[in-house]
């Protein structure tokens, strides 16, 4: 009878447990369904080609003209931007962290990289309104007051900490023995790093960069503030751009009915989105998942 | 042809040959110093960053926290709008929000870590969690919108938005709380196992109280994620504008974020302070849910990865 019990418990405590993880399939499933069901919807009213690559994007007033390509340029120049200041920066800051500081002074630099991690985006986001638009301008006064630069540079601090942290773990992961071999031939730490550590990591900091290309591009809410909601194809970083991110915000902000062509247009421009990260964060995490296995 | 070289110039002239050499060194030693100083320069840089982000929010902020902003509605005015029915939804929405996702979130990360057979299945599920982590968070408020809000008609509801921020943190508690039972020995494992107790009462007796400390971490950073986050709950549509606190999980709502949001788009500078102010509030809270979190881990955390 004990014994029983015991199989009804242990059972139901399995059962339980598996719904649970189910809880995360049948979010995918939703994310997928939904997205596709949505963007159905919208490609019978607006041809799939025209939306990949048209160059007019006027999705709220008529005539309509959904070619997506102006939000992706805007997309492109806030990735661009912000992986061109976070990854060299981030690189450095891990290069510090894990070969030249101390003990002590890495148990303080580490919470306060997780504090810049851990600022919300709109937060962000009023700090480029407020802050850097307003420096950017003391350079050169032409410049917008929503523009792609200070969106890019804003969103390049926010993925520096999350840059910082994956290059450093990954040169902590590389074996003392290795950088004293360097060091017993007469290389300096300068050289040890260049040309033992960096090559040895390079697999896991390209991840740690296509993994922030990712955060870069699914970023809403600093860029929504930051770089305003003008969608065109553009050269000029200091103009006003818009993202296919802060498209949705504006399209869900105002009251467009349920079902008509702009509330579906966001879910296509969402589609998009998710198969762009998704592709990017396959990639990055294989990368990390293989190297960690040859490394350790 | 470079050794030839070598031995003439040092059989002839031996101090040419030992400047020469003396003399890349030192070029190497300038490079190592350089890129010592370099390293130390973006440290620099991206510390002066999170101060200048700080002092200009405290200096833009500071003179406007007054209690009047704690008890006030929103307004049209800047001087009479306040923040009462932004802290009330954050409040909420925290406790709604953990309420769904962190029993489910342990509880799939107990499965994962205990339970779950080495099939290839469970390698999907766990790569599936992975890339739900590093979806952006407005694609949730899109399913957010789709499902809560339109489906199952919870309106612009405390509920979709409190359901829709637990789907984001889902995946993120799961792993941060799966680290922490790996964290967990095995001999710990083996020893309640030798002193006869079964599957359940070693997960919920030894390894579930061992790794807490470690799950609780996670779980609160996981949390005070949830309360910055804005796009998604802007995509579902809670309001900007909410002049009355919600009293059930069916009413309308605002959360702090989305009420920063609206000041800073305004272009009135004293929205912009109000903004300001709002997000010192903010932070404050985030700051101190940081602070127990690394309280926690350094306390109380006996096992560490």
């Amino acid at each position: 009878m004990k014994s029983f019990k015991n199989l009804v418990i242990e059972k139901s405590i399995y059962l339980i447990l598996l719904f649970s993880v189910m809880i995360t399939l049948v979010t995918t499933a939703l994310v997928i369904v939904l997205l596709g069901k949505e963007s159905i919807e919208f490609f019978k009213q607006v041809p799939v080609f025209s939306f990949l690559f048209g160059t007019h994007w006027q999705p709220l007033i008529a005539p309509h003209s959904f070619g997506v390509l102006p939000l992706v340029c805007g997309t492109l120049w806030i990735v661009l931007g912000s992986v061109a200041i976070a990854v060299p920066v981030g690189l450095l800051v891990a290069v510090y962290l894990s070969e030249y500081a101390s003990d002590q002074l890495r148990s303080y630099l580490k919470p306060m990289l997780e504090l810049l991690a851990g600022i919300p985006t709109v937060v962000y986001g009023y700090f480029a309104l407020s802050f850097i638009t307003p420096v950017l301008k003391w350079f050169n006064p032409d410049i917008e007051i929503f523009n792609a630069a200070s969106g890019a540079i804003v969103v390049g601090i926010m993925i520096l900490p999350m840059i910082a942290s994956l290059c450093d773990d990954a040169f902590r992961a590389v074996p003392g023995s290795i950088r004293e071999g360097g060091y017993a031939l007469g290389a300096n730490t300068f050289e040890v790093i260049k040309d033992i550590l960096i090559p040895a990591t390079k697999s896991r900091i390209g991840a740690a960069s296509v993994l922030a290309i990712s955060r870069a591009i699914g970023e809403t809410m600093a860029v929504t503030l930051a770089a305003g909601a003008t969608a065109r194809l553009t050269a000029d970083p200091f103009v006003s751009v818009q993202t296919m991110t802060s498209y949705i915000v504006q399209v869900t902000m105002g009251d467009t009915p349920a079902g008509g062509v702009e509330y579906l247009s966001s879910f296509a421009v969402g589609t998009l989105l998710f198969l762009m990260t998704l592709i990017m964060n396959i990639i990055g995490n294989q990368w990390v998942f293989k190297s960690r296995i040859r490394l350790v | 042809m470079s050794g030839t070289l070598a031995k003439e110039s040092m059989a002839a002239k031996p101090v040419i040959q030992s400047t020469k050499a003396s003399r890349r060194v030192s070029r190497r030693k300038l490079f190592d110093r350089c890129f010592y100083r370099l390293c130390q320069f973006t440290v620099l840089l991206a510390l002066m960053s999170l101060v200048t982000l700080i002092g200009h929010i405290l200096y833009e902020g500071i003179s406007w926290l007054k209690i009047d902003f704690f008890l006030n509605f929103t307004s049209r005015f800047a001087e009479q709008a306040g923040i009462k029915a932004a802290i009330f939804g954050s409040v909420w929405v925290l406790f709604l929000t953990s309420a769904f996702a962190v029993p489910l979130g342990v509880s799939a990360a107990i499965f994962l870590e205990e339970y779950a057979p080495k099939k290839k299945w469970v390698e999907w599920v766990q790569i599936n969690i992975g890339n739900l982590a590093g979806m952006p968070s407005i694609v949730y408020g899109l399913v957010g919108l789709a499902v809560f809000v339109r489906y199952f008609n919870f309106e612009r509801s405390l509920l979709a938005g409190s359901l829709t921020l637990g789907l984001l943190i889902l995946p993120i508690i799961i792993i941060s709380s799966q680290e922490a039972i790996k964290a967990v020995p095995l001999s710990l494992r083996e020893a309640a196992y030798a002193l006869g107790a079964r599957k359940w009462q070693v997960v919920f007796g030894q390894v579930l109280p061992a790794s807490l400390p470690g799950i609780l971490t996670g779980v609160i950073l996981s949390i005070s994620r949830a309360i910055g986050e804005t796009a998604p709950l802007i995509v579902i549509g809670a309001l900007s504008f909410v002049a009355f606190t919600p009293v059930s999980i069916w009413d309308e709502f605002t959360v702090l974020p989305i009420q920063i949001y609206n000041w800073a788009s305004k272009p009135q500078e004293e929205f912009h302070h109000l903004a300001a102010a709002a997000i010192i509030v903010l932070l404050v809270l985030l700051f101190f849910m940081n602070f127990i979190a690394i309280y926690l881990r350094q306390k109380y955390q006996r096992y560490k990865l």
